[in-house]
């Protein structure tokens, strides 16, 4: 079933899990390394896989299926489309920058961080690749117990309010997905396969409760205003390499949800409830750039600027049509780069000064010339400068959202000048104000470890930024594939059968489908 | 003698048990107190015995028994919960031979008794007859009030026996006096009769009505389900915690199994009218037991309002058989209270050995706070503490999320999201007291000034542990065959 024989995607799921397991036999200076390795070995893994994929279908690719839960039907199903193949090699990319950021941050308990760090990485490789929503349900909750150790055990002072709130938000969240799971189960045929079920038609009013439900999920996670309120203390809290997890690949899951299964399972409710969703992501990008302006904590800054750059992947994917999907998940992957490779940068800062008051830790351009210099291109691609990745991707959100509506064009176009002005202001503070002299004597620059953290992720910010082709294409079939799914009306038997073809640049504005009077 | 041969036969495995548990009372006199452990081995043995007879009638004849011109039942609906009740009752006894040392109450008629308990409930699980219910009702109850007041020296675990026992009493009384009015109504305390009578006079009757609700009321106090509940917290919290483990378990599985063949076999016919009853009694005993377990501080009472929780989340596997049309209908909804209730048998048990053997020097640690820092002293221990608290919180992978999964599926498909929504949400507030356990042993340090609390390991506890965390992850990974097991040995709903 499986390309050229490799159950790649087992392999991506195993090897951390057997990293972690092998956690619990090793010492605290060889987990260092055992961690690295494992996530090296998951990398080298996936990394394959870009070019084993054919561009070309939207088909699943490398898939596997196996037979988990007999009564009800339950696989153990898994496979790759031209939309988690991206994320998934994000993914696997972050976590041995995860685990080198932790080299000397962590020095409590390092095994059981390194062994969470991995559980983590299999639980969140498996939201990506499941084909099963009963399996994707158990990846997706399988996360919350390590992260919450994660925040709770190695974070910062009000570590475990963060934690618990974190715990009980995004779980809250996601109970009633299950609901929702179950719901499809019975309308779509008896079955979780989750291909199935976008293939299947569900009548309009079970259509809005299951949208419902998917939200809660998926707008925790993402999270999208007004439910953000736990990500600046998870944020804050968390370790280095828990803030870059929570950044990097976390927050994609609730986007990656509305892609997978809000949009091709639930296309009449999705352009029903589009234009709350495109106000609420405007909302978040404009309300979280002036929150980032007003925050005097690194950390939270860059915590806001995530609500704000994640208005635009919510934003892109429900003005529905191609350019705004392509780029919220190229702004996926955008994000991913740029704010993982911030908050690294300020925890290699807090490491030196023990603190992430912009005001502790300014005029950092003379003492720490490469960090400085690493500083200024990430901060740059996070306001979006022409040529780094950033820009890409919201420039394709914003014409995607053109199409849609110009008012709110000129709404979130507002979130990038505001990006502008805190990026700018906080770049000014620290890297080219006046150094403190009490703080001098601590500011050395990058050490090699630290320099290979930010190189790999700079270099993805310029080649997305300049060429972002070879990305593009990879995901442009299975974007279609979406926007064709949610072209042809879903509704249980209906007389408009031909409203299809318009909706996708029209939809929202216009509510071609109207789907109340539909007999069930 | 001749006469009952075949039923006598048929009766072995409970025959066995009540040999066993008068043997080890003789037997207990003459045992020097070094040597009580071999009491605790001989149940065990008893209890292996009973365990190769019952699941020989599995594959051998795997039909439907009945003895004593019906009194009896052995089917494959007893035999499930058999099996199920001599491994918790064997796990019990594991967990017993190092606690009751440690409390220094070590007596041999312990064992005697926890098979006196056992086979009441073994009678309960195949009595097709109401008395026959209730006189196994009653032998498992007697067993364990005497089980709870165990710890003469302690005020607290002779209050908690005083409590159950007057409170087991009344809510004995109540489910007679319902017995009495179905037995003037049909003529016959036998389940089929009684279904039977109910087809022909039609469900309208008033009196039918008001002994319904009394036989309702009576097992809401045995499977401890809101607002019936008043006993649990106190009694748990006084009883030595293997007997705790006990109660929290068997008692309440073989509550509702009695529970669940009753309402089934004899009362079927009356399903709207008790579907709705149950339906408000699993509501307020969600939202009740659950918001009061957040507020407390000993681990013993926050697991008794949880256990609570869990029979509401029980109880909505049944109703949703209980509004599930058609004969097999209601076989989803049924399979999965039996499969909820294995499960929680692992991580319950699992939960309360890590307590009962949590030792402060000579006492034992049951304040949440004495978990504080246990992560960094025993690891392994925490860990396993972690997964049977992330278990009873229904999260995945663990054997409680499968468990959930089968009750809320079976809701969903007769139409109750609603109350799938609820309970769920309801469960995700459990999180929070759940998690509070494990933020205390990964993110508190100990208070210096105490005496720091260990896990005092022996080998059967770490058996026992074994055990629980086996079940618990893999039941939560792999819980086809149980799921097998349960659908073959579900009740048919006429």
């Amino acid at each position: 079933m499986h390309s050229g024989g490799v159950p790649w995607l087992t392999l991506l799921l195993l090897i951390p899990l057997a990293g972690a397991v092998a956690m619990y036999f090793v010492t605290e200076s060889t987990a260092r390394w055992i961690a690295l390795a494992t996530t090296l070995a998951d990398l080298f893994v996936a990394v394959p896989l870009w070019w084993l994929f054919d561009p070309q279908t939207s088909q699943m690719q490398f898939t596997e299926h196996v037979a988990w839960i007999t009564a009800p039907p339950i696989y153990y199903s898994l496979g790759l489309d031209g939309i988690s193949l991206p994320l998934v090699l994000m993914t696997a990319g972050i976590m041995p920058l995860c685990v080198l950021a932790s080299w000397t941050a962590i020095t409590t308990r390092v095994q059981g961080f390194m062994a969470m760090l991995l559980v983590m990485e299999t639980a969140m490789i498996g939201v990506f690749i499941a084909l099963d929503f009963v399996l994707f349900y158990v990846f997706w909750e399988a996360m919350l117990i390590p992260m919450y150790l994660l925040i709770g055990v190695w974070g910062g002072p009000n570590r475990l309010y963060a934690a618990i709130k974190f715990f009980l938000y995004t779980l809250a969240g996601s109970v009633l997905l299950l609901v929702a799971i179950f719901a499809l189960y019975f309308y779509g045929g008896h079955t979780f396969d989750i291909l199935a079920l976008s293939q299947g038609t569900y009548p309009a009013s079970l259509q809005m409760w299951l949208f419902l439900a998917f939200f809660a999920a998926f707008a925790v996670k993402v999270p999208m205003f007004p439910f953000h309120t736990w990500l600046p203390d998870a944020h804050v809290e968390a370790p280095t390499a828990g803030s870059v997890i929570l950044a990097s690949i976390l927050l994609k899951m609730g986007a990656y949800g509305f892609l997978r299964f809000s949009l091709p399972m639930l296309p009449d409710a999705s352009h029903t409830f589009a234009p709350i969703i495109v106000s609420l992501s405007i909302v978040a990008i404009i309300y979280g750039a002036y929150m980032a302006l007003a925050q005097a904590d690194l950390k939270k800054l860059i915590a806001y600027s995530s609500v704000s750059h994640m208005g635009f992947v919510t934003l892109g994917i429900f003005v529905l049509n191609q350019q705004g999907i392509e780029g919220a998940v190229l702004q996926m992957l955008n994000h991913g780069i740029t704010t993982g490779a911030l908050f690294l940068c300020v925890g290699i800062i807090y490491e030196r000064t023990h603190s992430r008051l912009i005001a502790d830790n300014v005029g950092l351009a003379s003492p720490m010339p490469q960090y400085a210099t690493l500083l200024v291109i990430f901060a740059l691609s996070s306001l979006g400068l022409p040529g780094t990745n950033s820009f890409v991707g919201e420039f394709l959100v914003l014409v995607g959202t053109f199409l849609w509506s110009k008012v709110a064009t000129a709404f979130a176009s507002l979130g990038i000048i505001l990006a502008a002005a805190y990026i700018l202001w906080m770049v000014q503070r620290v890297v080219f104000g006046v150094p403190l002299l009490h703080q001098i004597p601590k500011l050395k620059d990058l050490t090699k470890r630290e320099f290979a953290t930010l190189v790999p992720l700079a270099l993805l910010v310029f080649w997305i930024g300049l060429y972002p082709n070879p990305l593009v294409s990879k995901m442009h079939q299975s974007v279609n594939n979406v926007i064709a799914s949610m072209a042809r009306t879903k509704v249980a038997p209906t007389a408009q059968p031909s409203a299809g073809e318009a909706v996708p640049l029209l939809a929202g504005s216009a509510k071609p489908l109207k789907t109340e009077d539909t007999p069930q | 003698m001749s006469l009952y041969g075949p039923d006598l036969l048929a009766l072995l495995p409970e025959l066995i048990i009540v040999a066993t548990a008068c043997l080890v009372i003789v037997l207990d006199p003459i045992t020097p107190a070094s040597r009580r452990d071999l009491l605790g081995w001989l149940s065990l043995g008893s209890l292996a015995l009973c365990l190769g007879l019952t699941m020989g009638q599995i594959g051998v004849l795997n039909i439907r028994v009945s003895a004593f011109s019906d009194l009896v039942v052995v089917d494959a609906y007893a035999r499930f919960w058999k099996v199920l009740l001599y491994g918790v009752t064997a796990l019990t006894i594991v967990l017993s031979l190092p606690y009751l040392k440690a409390e220094r109450i070590h007596l041999g008629e312990y064992y005697g008794f926890i098979l006196l308990s056992l086979a009441g409930m073994l009678v309960m699980v195949s009595g097709a007859d109401l008395l026959t219910i209730y006189l196994g009702t009653e032998l498992m109850s007697l067993s364990l009030y005497v089980m709870t007041g165990l710890n003469r020296s302690k005020p607290r675990s002779l209050e908690a026996a005083a409590k159950y026992f007057v409170l087991g009493a009344f809510s004995s009384g109540i489910l007679l006096y319902g017995i009495s009015l179905l037995y003037g109504m049909a003529g016959s305390t036998k389940l089929a009769s009684i279904a039977a009578a109910i087809g022909t006079h039609g469900a309208n009757d008033p009196l039918l009505l008001i002994a319904v609700i009394l036989v309702a009321v009576g097992f809401s106090f045995k499977l401890a389900a809101v607002p019936f509940h008043m006993w649990t917290p106190d009694v748990y919290e006084g009883a030595p915690t293997s007997v705790t483990a006990f109660m929290a378990v068997a008692a309440k599985v073989a509550s509702f199994a009695a529970f669940m063949r009753v309402f089934i076999e004899g009362l079927g016919g009356l399903k709207a009218d008790w579907s709705l009853l149950f339906l408000l009694i699993a509501l307020v005993t969600l939202v009740l037991g659950n918001l009061v377990a957040i507020v407390q501080t000993n681990i013993k009472r926050m697991l008794a309002y949880s256990s609570i929780a869990h029979a509401g989340y029980a109880l909505i596997g049944f109703i949703a058989a209980g509004r599930a049309t058609g004969t097999s209908g209601g076989t989803p909804g049924l399979a999965s209270v039996m499969i909820y209730l294995a499960l929680y048998a692992f991580m319950t048990l699992g939960a309360f050995a890590v307590i009962g053997m949590l030792r402060k020097g000579g006492i034992e640690g049951e304040e949440i706070e004495d978990f504080a820092g246990l992560a960094k002293r025993q690891p392994l221990a925490a860990f396993l503490m972690l997964l049977f608290m992330a278990s009873l919180a229904g999260i995945p992978p663990t054997a409680g999320f499968i468990g959930k999964f089968y009750v809320f599926m079976a809701a969903v498909q007769v139409g109750l999201a609603w109350l799938a929504a609820i309970a769920l949400i309801f469960a995700a507030v459990s999180a929070y007291y759940y998690m509070r356990v494990v933020m205390v042993m990964y993110m508190r340090e100990p208070d210096p000034s105490s005496i720091v609390p260990r896990l005092v390991t022996s080998p059967a506890l770490s058996f026992l542990l074994a055990c629980a965390a086996g079940g618990v992850i893999l039941l939560g990974l792999f819980p086809d065959p149980l799921v097998s097991f349960a659908l073959q040995s579900v009740l048919t709903l006429k």
